[in-house]
C-alpha cells in the first residue's frame, strides 16, 4: 500500500497566491507513486511541516564525497529520522553550471532523468554561488548520480575551504554593455583552479565572479574574493544623432534631470544644440548614462576589466567590498586572458600561504594591509586603488624608503609611457 | 546557448524593453532577439523543469537561460512569437516580468528545506513575499530596479539588497554541556566568536564552554562548528529588515544595507509582519524617489529622518552603529534635516 501523505496545513498555505509554489512541486514528486523518490518526498514534506510548526531546522552535516573529490557534496542527515525515516539522508550535489547559465532543453531533460533515477526529483536553478543544486540524494546514490552527470560533461562545484563555483553575467552573449568575454574568462579561471575546487585545502572559500561592466549583474564586488568587472580605457562612443533623439523623447529637462545631473563625477553636459559633451577624463565608467541612452552611448573600444579582491559577506568581521588591485587589465586576445588566469592563481597562492585558517581574502587584507598583498603579487600601487590617501599620521617613513618608492613610481610611469 | 547569441556574441548594438518582461536586443549584424523573462520557484520538481523545456522547445528553439536570481529567460528571434510565448507562460503559472524597474525575484538561500543552521525558511519566505510583490514583478513602475534578498541566518548567504530580510538572533546560544566535549573543536569555536565572548570552562566535571552573555552579539557564528551551542529558538529568533544595499558601481559606489526594523516575528507560513514592513518601504520609495534612484540613493537625497518619517518606522538606539570602526556612520557635520 502506498505510504500516506503527512498532513501539512502550514505548507498548504504556500500553495496559494500567484507566484509558482515549490510546495506544489514537492507534492507532485511525493505523489508520483511508483517512482523511487515518492515516499522520500512524503517524509521530506513531513519534516518541513514539522520545521514550520516548531520554527526550527532539523538537518545536520556529515561527510560524504565522491571518488577523487574532497568537496562538492553537501551531506544532510535528519535529526528527526525517527519521525520521518525515508528522508533521513537528503544530500545535495553541487554541480557547476555552464558559464552564463545557458542550457538547451536536451541537457535539462537529461538532468531530470538522472535525478529521477538517483535523487529526489528536486533541482534548484541555481544557488547564490551559481551552482545547480541537485537536492535530495541518499548516500549510496551519490556516486552513481555524479558519474552520470560527469559523463554528460558536468563537474562538481566546490564546498568547504576551496575555490567555489563561479558566476558570470550574460554579458557578451546578449548585452551591448559587455567589455570582455565573461564566459571565456570564467571558464579559463575555473579550469585552471579545478584542483583547488575539488580538494579543499585553502584557508577558506575563494570565489571568482565575472561582470561585463560596472552594472555588476553578477554581484561580484560584494560577493567575490576576486571580482572581474568590465570597463574601458579610452573615450566612450557617442552617437550624437541618437542623443538628439533622446532629447526629443525625454525633453531637455528630462535629459538634465535623468542623465546630466545624475552623473556622479559631473562629467556630462548638454550642449545648446542638444548634443552631449563628455569629459572622458572625469568619467568613472559608472554606466549610468549608457543605461539611460542605450542607443546613443557605448563603452569605448579599448576594453578590459578592473580587478577587485576581498569581497565577502558577514562572518566574522562584517561585510566587505572588494578593493581595486588592478584598475585596468586589457582583455582582448588570448595572452590577456592568460594574464588574468595567472593573476587569479597568484592571488590564490598568496591567500593559501598568508591567510589564517578560516580567514577570507578581505579579512587578510584588513590584517596585513593592501600594500603587502600588492608586493606579494608584484603589482605597483596606483591612485585608482584608493578613495583618498591616508588621514592617520601614524606611519613610519624612513627618508630613503620614500625615495625608493618614488623611484618605483617613476619607473612605472616611464614604462607605461613606452 | 541559443545560436543567435553564439553568432552575435560581443556584437550587440543596443537594446530596449518593448514591454515589462521583454528585452529586445539588436546586433550590428542586424539580427534581433527578444528575451522573455519569467519567474520560477527556484526549487523545481522535474515536472516543472520539463514543462519549461516543452515551452522552450515550442517557442524558443530549445534554449533557455537562467539568471542569477533564478528567473528563466527564453530567447526568440521572431517577434510574432513573443506574445504567444508570454500567454503560454502565464497560462502555465509562470509570471512574466522582472525586467527594468520592477521588483525582481528575491535572492534566495536554503532555509529549513536544506541548510543545517537556518533560523527560518528561505523558499517559503520568498514564495510568500513574491506573492505579495507579484504586481511589482510584472510591472516596471519603480523608480529603478529593486533587488530584495533574504537570509535565514546571520551569515547572510543572501547578500546585499535594496531591501534585505534577514534573520536576527536575539538571545545568546544555549549550551548543551553534555555534548560539547564530544562534538566541538573547542579552540576553533572560541576563535570564531567575533567579540571573544566564549571561554573554556568545566561544567559538571566535563570540559565545556561558557559564554559571557553581556558581550555576546548573538551572531550565531559559534553554532556551525559547535551545534550544542544552539542559537535558533522558536520565539527569540526574529527577523530584521535592512535597506540600501547595492552591488553595482552605477552612479553611486556599491553600498552595504543598513538596519531599519528589527524584532519582527519569524512567523511561518506567510510571514505577514515582515511582508508589511517590506511593502511599507516599497510604497514610500515608489512615491518619493526620482527616476533612476535606487533605494539607498533615494535615502541619501532625502535623508534618514525623512526615511523614518515616510515609512512610519520607529528610530531607536539600536540604529546607532556600535561596531568597532563604526564611527564614520555617525553624522560628523552640521548638516541636519527637518
Ligand atoms: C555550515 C555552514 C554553511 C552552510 C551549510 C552554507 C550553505 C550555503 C549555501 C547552500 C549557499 C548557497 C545558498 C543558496 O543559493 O541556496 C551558501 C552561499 C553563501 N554562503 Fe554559506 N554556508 C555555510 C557557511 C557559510 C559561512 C560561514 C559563510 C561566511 C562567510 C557563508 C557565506 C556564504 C555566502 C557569502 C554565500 C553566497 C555566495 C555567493 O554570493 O556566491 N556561508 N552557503
Ligand atoms: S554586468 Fe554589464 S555587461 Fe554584464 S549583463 Fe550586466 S549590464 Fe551587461
Ligand atoms: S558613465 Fe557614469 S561617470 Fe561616465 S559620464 Fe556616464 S554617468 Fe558620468
Ligand atoms: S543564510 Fe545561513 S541558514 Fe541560510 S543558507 Fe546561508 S548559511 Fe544556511
Ligand atoms: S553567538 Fe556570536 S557573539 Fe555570541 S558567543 Fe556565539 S559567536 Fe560569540
Amino acid at each position: 500500500m502506498a505510504k500516506q501523505m503527512h498532513k501539512t496545513p502550514m505548507l498548504d498555505e504556500l500553495e496559494k497566491g500567484p507566484w509558482p509554489s515549490f510546495i506544489t512541486g514537492i507534492k507532485r514528486l511525493a505523489q508520483s507513486e511508483g517512482k523511487p523518490y515518492a515516499d522520500m518526498m512524503k517524509d521530506l514534506l513531513g519534516q518541513l511541516e514539522h520545521s514550520y510548526e516548531t520554527r526550527l531546522g532539523y538537518w545536520k552535516g556529515g561527510a560524504i564525497s565522491v571518488l577523487g573529490y574532497g568537496g562538492g557534496v553537501i551531506p544532510r542527515f535528519s535529526e528527526v529520522a525517527d519521525k520521518f525515516p525515508l528522508s533521513s539522508e537528503f544530500h545535495t550535489l553541487r554541480i557547476m553550471p555552464p558559464a552564463g547559465m545557458h542550457y538547451d532543453t536536451k541537457t535539462l531533460r537529461k538532468f531530470c532523468d538522472i535525478w529521477e533515477k538517483y535523487g529526489s526529483g528536486l533541482i534548484a536553478f541555481h544557488g547564490q554561488s551559481g551552482d545547480i543544486m541537485f537536492q535530495g540524494c541518499r548516500s549510496e546514490n551519490v556516486q552513481p548520480a555524479f558519474d552520470e552527470f560527469n559523463e554528460m560533461g558536468f563537474d562538481l562545484g566546490g564546498a568547504g575551504p576551496a575555490v567555489r563555483t563561479s558566476t558570470s553575467c550574460v554579458g557578451a552573449a546578449r548585452c551591448e554593455m559587455s567589455c570582455y568575454d565573461e564566459q571565456k574568462a570564467l571558464r579559463e579561471c575555473i579550469n585552471s583552479t579545478l584542483d583547488d575546487m575539488h580538494r579543499p585545502a585553502l584557508p577558506y572559500k575563494f570565489k571568482f565572479k565575472f561582470s561585463g561592466c560596472a552594472n555588476d549583474c553578477s554581484n561580484a564586488i560584494h560577493r567575490a574574493d576576486m571580482a572581474v568587472i568590465g570597463t574601458w580605457a579610452d573615450d566612450m562612443q557617442v552617437d550624437q544623432a541618437e542623443v538628439k533623439n533622446y532629447v526629443k523623447k525625454l525633453g531637455r529637462k528630462g535629459i538634465i534631470d535623468q542623465v546630466i545631473s545624475m552623473c556622479p563625477t559631473r562629467a556630462l553636459s548638454l550642449n545648446d544644440d542638444d548634443t552631449l559633451d563628455v569629459d572622458n577624463r572625469s568619467c568613472v565608467r559608472c554606466m549610468h548614462c549608457l543605461n539611460v541612452m542605450t542607443k546613443a552611448l557605448k563603452p569605448g573600444k579599448k576594453r578590459g576589466a578592473a580587478i577587485l579582491v576581498g569581497g565577502k559577506r558577514t562572518l566574522k568581521v562584517g561585510d566587505m567590498l572588494g578593493s581595486v588591485v588592478v584598475p585596468f587589465m586589457k582583455l582582448e586576445d588570448d595572452e590577456d586572458y592568460e594574464a588574468l588566469v595567472e593573476l587569479g592563481q597568484k592571488i590564490i597562492e598568496f591567500f593559501a600561504e598568508n591567510a589564517l585558517e578560516h580567514e577570507r581574502v578581505g579579512e587578510m587584507i584588513a590584517r596585513i594591509g593592501l600594500g603587502t598583498l600588492l608586493e606579494g603579487l608584484e603589482i605597483g600601487v596606483d591612485p585608482n586603488m584608493i578613495n583618498h590617501p591616508r588621514t592617520n599620521s601614524y606611519v613610519r617613513i624612513d627618508g630613503d624608503d620614500w625615495e625608493a618608492e618614488v623611484e618605483k613610481w617613476n619607473e612605472r610611469k616611464a614604462a607605461a609611457a613606452e | 546557448m541559443h545560436p543567435v547569441l553564439v553568432e552575435n556574441k560581443g556584437n550587440w548594438k543596443w537594446h530596449d524593453r518593448p514591454q515589462p518582461g521583454v528585452l529586445h536586443h539588436v546586433s550590428y549584424s542586424g539580427d534581433e532577439v527578444w528575451t522573455v523573462k519569467a519567474g520560477t520557484q527556484r526549487q523545481m520538481d522535474v515536472y516543472t523543469v520539463r514543462k519549461l523545456c516543452d515551452i522552450a522547445d515550442q517557442f524558443a528553439d530549445g534554449y533557455v537561460r537562467f539568471t542569477v536570481r533564478s528567473n528563466i529567460e527564453f530567447m526568440v528571434t521572431d517577434e510574432k512569437k513573443v506574445q504567444p510565448l508570454i500567454d503560454k507562460l502565464k497560462a502555465e503559472g509562470f509570471p512574466v516580468g522582472g525586467t527594468g524597474n520592477s521588483v525582481t525575484m528575491i535572492s534566495h538561500t536554503q532555509g529549513w528545506l536544506h541548510c543545517d543552521i537556518p533560523g527560518t525558511d528561505a523558499s517559503g519566505v520568498v514564495k510568500s513575499l513574491m506573492d505579495e510583490l507579484h504586481a511589482e514583478f510584472i510591472r516596471e513602475e519603480m523608480p529603478n530596479r529593486v533587488k530584495i534578498t533574504t537570509s535565514c541566518c546571520q551569515i547572510n548567504c543572501g547578500g546585499q539588497g535594496d531591501i534585505a530580510v534577514n534573520v536576527q538572533h536575539t538571545k545568546p546560544p544555549r549550551i548543551n554541556h553534555d555534548l560539547v566535549a564530544g562534538v566541538c573543536e573547542r579552540p576553533s569555536v572560541i576563535a570564531r566568536c567575533p567579540v571573544a565572548a566564549i571561554r573554556p570552562a568545566m561544567v559538571n566535571g566535563k570540559p565545556s564552554l561558557e559564554v559571557d552573555e553581556k558581550k555576546c552579539v548573538c551572531c550565531g557564528a559559534c553554532f556551525p562548528p559547535c551545534p550544542p551551542m544552539q542559537i535558533n529558538h522558536p520565539e527569540f529568533t526574529r527577523v530584521a529588515i535592512w535597506v540600501g544595499g547595492k552591488h553595482s558601481s552605477t552612479r553611486s559606489k556599491p553600498t552595504f544595507h543598513k538596519l531599519v526594523a528589527a524584532n519582527i516575528p519569524n512567523n511561518p507560513p506567510r510571514w505577514p509582519e515582515a511582508a508589511d514592513v517590506v511593502k511599507r518601504i516599497l510604497r514610500a520609495y515608489k512615491e518619493d524617489a526620482k527616476a533612476w534612484e535606487r533605494v539607498g540613493e533615494w535615502i541619501d537625497r532625502v535623508g534618514w529622518p525623512r526615511f523614518f518619517e515616510l515609512t512610519g518606522l520607529p528610530f531607536t538606539k539600536f540604529h546607532l552603529e556600535t561596531w568597532k570602526g563604526g564611527r564614520p556612520a555617525l553624522n560628523a557635520s552640521a548638516q541636519v534635516r527637518f
